[in-house]
């Protein structure tokens, strides 16, 4: 499913190619393939290696730090990486958090926070979701009260990935109770380290653990953390919504793992044949590339249908796809791998074994990664969520 | 690389859709049906379709066509599919046009090319024989007979097969049933001794026939390319024509769907419209999501085949898959969404579902191309 790139673009592929032929250290990629979690150190050590080339963040604007590439150039770069097994970058401050720094705060904000994402001096997590305030995000009550030049943060955030790992946190507080819920919100930079905050664990199904709470009692943060207006904050955190959408459609990965997929599928044996040549596994497998093919060519229409256009809530519809697409071959590989796949082996997954324990190494993480992709179809706005969007600010419902 | 259609490419989808929704309407079609008109398409339709250059599209100017691509006939076969006009299109400007001017000698192109372009003949490919498309398997025998060829067998689901002047045939000349050697193209004249062309009605009320052929004796000239060795020239022409029926599918797909939101907007239950009620907002929102990923393949699939692309035969079968499953999808959405009005005969959109069945068989349905798919990806 090559699309036709250019002898530039084929350029573009090969210095990107042998740049992460050069770059990409083994162990972080043999990790990143079979599926292993990253420590923090390493999550860092490989942004630190891309900052040092200059190609953390393709899309911020080139005085800000990013490369000058083309909308194609970009998908090539995300695929390449996805393909290479190269770790992913700290989302949450290069695709979430600095948009809306670019978008919205002060030139001294932009200076001060913008290099040190680029250098994971930072560890962003996001401070959005509360217990009473899923799908329902605007309905959110952790208050932030002005005392002089702090506000006085009081609440408790949820559902926050990698928040054990994170310095700082971007969040949305209520900071005005009249009018709409919507109105009184703002958007806030705080340090993990402030006193009277609190981190706990969420352990998820998949027996990881990724997201936590985070408890505010009496935190105080400088009033210069404010991004943008007071009370404007909902718009910016929608503006971050459609980057985050984007993003979750995961088409590089998707690519990846299907290749895996068909390479698993092949070793496999039904009925005394590989498993690719029964035809209704086949038949599966042709479904979902030919989706997955589909949804690329669309992401790509929407980039290039006007250079400068930001993806509005057609966002939605690539982050329903795309998160559907991957459960998909999730489950599919779990089909692949059958009973092989069932082992669950701690020691292994965490890089503490050097061999699964059902001696299959390549099946051994495929449930924990089934486990834990129910997740994508929930988070950054439920499935469900987006679907509202779509029929509200696309069909006009 | 463009993912979108260029200028030119969107004046003439908008012209395309205008001229049909003024002169072509499912009206149109309602009233073939219901005076059971036997041609099953309007000679004066035609005859514009060629005052609009839309039959020599992808015939070379040299020939009296446009020289145009996929994308420019597949925005034709959009239009056509949002209306659901009847009108041999597809089986003598696509299928026939093509086949003749790519592998055509200098002769056959003389004699064919500038009449499809000016309108004045209908052709139309034979290729089927069994209940399923099995575009290698052929019954239908040509044996020599001195410089020319005695043809014997049957054919089935030969759209516009009837009103055809000329026929293009897939036949045998060596090799075993399924074999891809072997198979050679013949043109021949509809009313030739032995043809026997029978309409079989359909439920779409499209034209389509049944023809057999009893010891008609073509001429060495009748051959397309050389003999034995059609089989590339016949692939390529039914990846043609898979890529515009999956245009044709988007366009019945697009006009359901925008039918169906219409109503959702204006049919009131328990004192609002029905468009409020979120189970039917999110069945909106999924089937919008089908469609608009969708029409990213099949223009994509057009320009492939019309830039050549080594990867043409697999984008034209995974588009034909994919816009078969999305109309379906988009159709039974639509007369469900409609309720009980939808049901009706009186109402037009079961016309749009009737055609998508037949679309969705004609030259390999989704599963046929899924399978294609994975066999042209060496799974």
């Amino acid at each position: 499913m090559d699309l036709e790139y250019s002898g530039e673009d084929l350029a573009f592929r090969d210095q990107v190619r042998s740049f992460l032929k050069e770059h990409l250290p083994r162990e972080l990629q043999q990790k990143v393939l079979s599926r292993k979690r990253l420590k923090r150190e390493e999550s860092i050590r490989w942004q630190k290696i891309l900052n040092r080339q200059g190609w953390v963040a393709p899309g911020w604007p080139r005085e800000y730090g990013g490369t000058g590439w083309t909308p194609l150039q970009r998908h090539i770069w995300a695929e390449e990486c996805a393909l290479a097994g190269a770790p992913n970058v700290l989302g949450f401050g290069v695709s979430l958090l600095a948009p809306v720094l670019l978008g919205f705060a002060t030139e001294e904000q932009k200076r001060y926070y913008l290099p040190r994402i680029l250098d994971a001096e930072d560890w962003w997590c996001q401070g959005y979701s509360e217990p009473g305030a899923g799908s329902d995000l605007a309905s959110l009550k952790t208050r932030a009260v002005r005392e002089g030049d702090y506000y006085i943060v009081n609440g408790q955030k949820t559902w926050t990935t990698l928040g054990q790992h994170a310095n700082m946190i971007f969040c949305l507080v209520r900071t005005g109770t009249v009018g709409p819920k919507q109105t009184g919100i703002s958007f806030l930079l705080i340090d993990m380290s402030t006193p009277g905050i609190t981190v706990r664990p969420i352990i998820t199904l998949d027996e990881e653990h990724e997201v936590n709470e985070v408890f505010f009692d009496d935190v105080k943060v400088p009033v210069a953390n404010l991004v943008g207006e007071e009370n404007k904050g909902w718009t910016y955190a929608k503006y971050l919504l459609g980057h985050e959408r984007t993003g979750i459609a995961a088409i590089g990965h998707s690519k990846r793992e299907l290749k895996t997929l068909k390479r698993l599928a092949l070793k496999k044996k039904r009925n005394g044949k590989p498993l690719l040549h029964d035809t209704a596994f086949a038949s599966k497998v042709a479904t979902v590339e030919i989706e997955l093919m589909a949804l690329e060519i669309n992401a790509l229409s929407l980039v290039a249908d006007g250079a400068n256009k930001k993806i509005g809530p057609e966002a939605s519809m690539l982050k329903v796809k795309g998160t559907e697409i991957s459960q998909a071959i999730s489950e599919l590989l779990l089909e692949a791998v059958g009973p092989g796949g069932l082992p669950f082996d701690r020691e292994y997954l965490d890089g503490r074994a050097e061999r699964s324990l059902g001696q299959d190494d390549e099946a051994a993480a495929l449930a924990a990664h089934y486990f834990n992709l129910r997740k994508i179809t929930i988070f950054g706005g439920s499935n469900e969520i987006q679907r509202n969007v779509i029929s509200k600010m696309i069909l006009g419902l | 690389m463009a993912l979108v259609l260029n200028q030119e490419q969107e004046m003439l989808r908008d012209s395309a859709m205008v001229f049909l929704r003024e002169n072509a309407p499912v009206a149109q079609l309602r009233k073939l049906r219901d005076s059971r008109n036997e041609r099953g398409f309007s000679r004066e339709l035609w005859k514009s379709f060629a005052d609009m250059g839309f039959t020599g599209m992808l015939i070379p100017e040299a020939y009296g066509g446009l020289g145009l691509g996929q994308v420019e006939a597949g925005a034709v076969m959009e239009a056509i599919g949002r209306n659901l006009t009847a009108v041999p299109f597809f089986s003598t400007a696509v299928l026939c046009a093509s086949l003749v001017a790519r592998n055509g000698s200098e002769a056959q192109k003389q004699q064919y090319l500038p009449a499809i372009a000016a309108g004045d003949i209908v052709m139309a490919l034979a290729v089927d024989e069994h209940a399923k498309h099995r575009p290698e398997q052929h019954g239908v025998q040509a044996v020599r007979v001195g410089e020319g060829y005695r043809l014997s067998g049957a054919k089935t689901f030969v759209v516009d097969g009837h009103v055809a002047d000329t026929l293009i045939v897939v036949a045998r000349t060596g090799g075993a049933t399924r074999d891809r050697d072997g198979i050679t193209l013949f043109l021949v004249d509809r009313h030739a001794p032995g043809v026997h062309a029978e309409r079989t009605v359909m439920v779409d009320s499209h034209n389509a026939a049944r023809i057999r052929f009893s010891d008609v004796t073509v001429g060495g000239d009748a051959v397309i390319g050389t003999v034995g060795a059609g089989w590339q020239a016949l692939d390529q022409t039914l990846d043609i024509g898979r890529a515009a029926l999956a245009a044709e599918m988007l366009g019945i797909a697009d006009e359901t769907f925008e039918r169906t939101l219409g109503y959702l907007k204006e049919r009131k239950q328990f004192g609002k419209i029905i468009g409020e009620f979120q189970a039917l907002q999110h069945r909106a929102a999924h089937l919008y999501t089908e469609i608009e990923i969708t029409r990213s393949l099949v223009l994509r699939s057009q320009q492939a085949l019309d830039a050549g692309e080594a990867h043409s035969a697999a984008l034209a079968s995974a588009a034909k898959a994919r816009s078969g499953a999305t109309a379906a999808l988009a159709v039974q959405e639509g007369v469900q969404m409609h309720g009980g009005i939808g049901m009706t005969d009186e109402f037009e959109i079961g016309f749009f579902m009737k055609r998508h069945r037949v679309a969705q068989e004609l030259l390999g349905d989704t599963h046929f191309h899924a399978d294609r798919w994975a066999r042209l990806n060496e799974y």
